[in-house]
């Protein structure tokens, strides 16, 4: 296939997906979701606490970013 | 010591995170370092749609890592960060606003933030877009920890764009990833440490001089979470984060928590971590000579390591049905020790001639204790 029919063939799966996504009906109805809002279900409870020790591990390793967290600068000798 | 700041904040539906309070209190000790640290943080909404948080924090430092060590003296510093963060929730989407100002006597960090997070798909997809910029100021104490004297060295630049998807996939698993690029321009090395190299004149073998870093860093890091709420009540957490940049730093993450909850007071986690990471490609523990190369580096965090985390939380609600204003109060006791394994990067301070001749020293590796304490209210 020439790479133009390959990008028109891409662009219209994906307005075809965007356009069937919108009517999307929930598979997961508001009344099951119960256990998703207790509190031991939450990505990050105390955000002051993992902010900490992504700033301790950004200090002592090589990588960083895509944590999530918060932190600030430092000069960390 | 690049600031990539970004504040993120998951919201539920169509409402915004309740007010809260924290004073924290927090100590690392381990590899030549004590750094002890104090912070506050309050949290309001000032309409329903509209809330603002600010957050002081204090950290001193007491020592210096072994590479500073080395060949310096112990290091006594004091670091103080103040941030603010603006949220607004309009419909399904929620805007973030926040600025970080840290400030210790030789280097000054300032960020500015913003994030939009919307909510998609009966709320069973959240997408999150962020971008932070942070200007750095470098400086170097050229006198003693109690007599300073500092001289600024540079200046650093950094940009970090971030997006995420939080995904509802059943009714008891939600699944994340979030990619983060950064990318850093100016001063980047540490000033206090040095690289060495093989010197047959000097009386320990090896000769000392100063690191040269490119003046651009890029990065890319992407993080994928699962988590799943078992049947008893409790909630099981794998992560995995991937990263690599353009000096050839390649590292790996790999994560698993354990939530238990006790009737309505306590709440118990359990954690392990594992992180490994390949060596910057100018780095290394002992260079041949003097100018060998372009770029040269002998940063521990620059060095091939792995290390490992246990850590345990424990969090009591001392107010678990709430009391006049408060809604709820709890205390929660952190603790996590990590090891550090180092594959390349030598202990110069406490071996050398004439037992060990220069590259042949043991292998540096310490273990770390992180203890936190914090006090939370809400509203």
């Amino acid at each position: 296939m020439r790479r133009s029919s390959l990008l028109l063939l891409g662009a219209l799966s994906g307005t075809l997906l965007l356009s069937s996504g919108c009517s999307l009906q929930p598979w997961v109805k508001p009344y099951e979701r119960d256990r998703l809002a207790d509190p031991i279900m939450a990505w990050d409870r105390d955000a002051i606490s993992s902010g900490y020790m992504d700033h301790i591990r950004e200090s002592r390793e090589g990588s960083r970013g895509a944590t999530g967290g918060a932190g600030g600068g430092c000069g960390c000798n | 010591m690049v600031a990539a700041l970004l504040l993120i904040r998951s919201t539920i539906a169509d409402v915004l995170p309740d007010d809260r309070a924290d004073v924290f209190y927090s100590k690392y000790s381990g590899g030549g370092m004590d750094i002890t640290g104090y912070s506050a943080t309050a949290r309001a909404k000032i309409t329903e749609n509209f809330a603002v948080e600010a957050n002081y924090f204090i950290d001193k430092v007491s020592g210096a890592s072994i590479d500073v060590l080395s060949q310096a003296s112990v290091i006594k510093d004091e670091r103080k960060q103040k941030s603010g963060t603006l949220e607004y929730l309009h419909d399904k989407t929620t805007y973030t606003a926040s600025y970080v100002s840290s400030v210790e006597r030789d280097y000054i960090s300032e960020t500015a933030s913003f994030s939009l997070s919307q909510s998609m798909f009966g709320d069973l997809t959240t997408l999150t877009l962020g971008f932070a910029d942070t200007h750095n100021t470098v400086g170097e104490n050229n006198g003693t920890a109690d007599v300073p004297n500092v001289a600024w060295v540079g200046h650093a630049l950094s940009r970090a764009y971030s997006g995420g998807l939080s995904q509802i996939l059943t009714k008891n698993f939600i699944a994340d990833v979030n990619l983060q690029v950064i990318t850093d321009a100016g001063y980047l090395a540490n000033p206090y440490r040095s690289i060495r190299y093989l010197d047959p004149l000097n009386a320990k073998g090896y000769s000392l001089a100063s690191q040269v870093y490119p003046d651009t860093h890029t990065s890319t890091a992407v993080q994928v979470q699962g988590k799943y709420y078992l049947p008893y009540r409790a909630a099981v957490t794998a992560l995995y984060r991937y990263y690599t940049d353009t000096w050839g730093v390649v590292g790996n993450t790999y994560e698993l928590d354990y939530t238990h909850p006790v009737l309505n007071k306590w709440i118990f986690e359990g954690r392990v971590r594992y992180y490994k990471q390949t060596a910057a490609s100018f780095y290394s523990d002992l260079f041949p000579f003097a100018g060998s190369q372009n770029f040269t580096a002998r940063d521990q965090n620059l060095a091939a390591l792995d290390n490992t985390t246990i850590g345990a939380k424990v969090t009591y609600a001392f107010l678990p049905d709430g009391w006049r204003i408060f809604k709820r109060g709890t205390v929660t006791a952190d603790v996590s020790r990590i090891r550090f394994n180092y594959l390349d990067f030598r202990n110069i301070k406490d071996f050398g001639l004439p037992q060990y001749t220069p590259g042949t020293e043991p292998l540096y590796q310490f273990s770390a204790t992180v203890y936190q304490l914090f006090l939370s209210v809400y509203f």
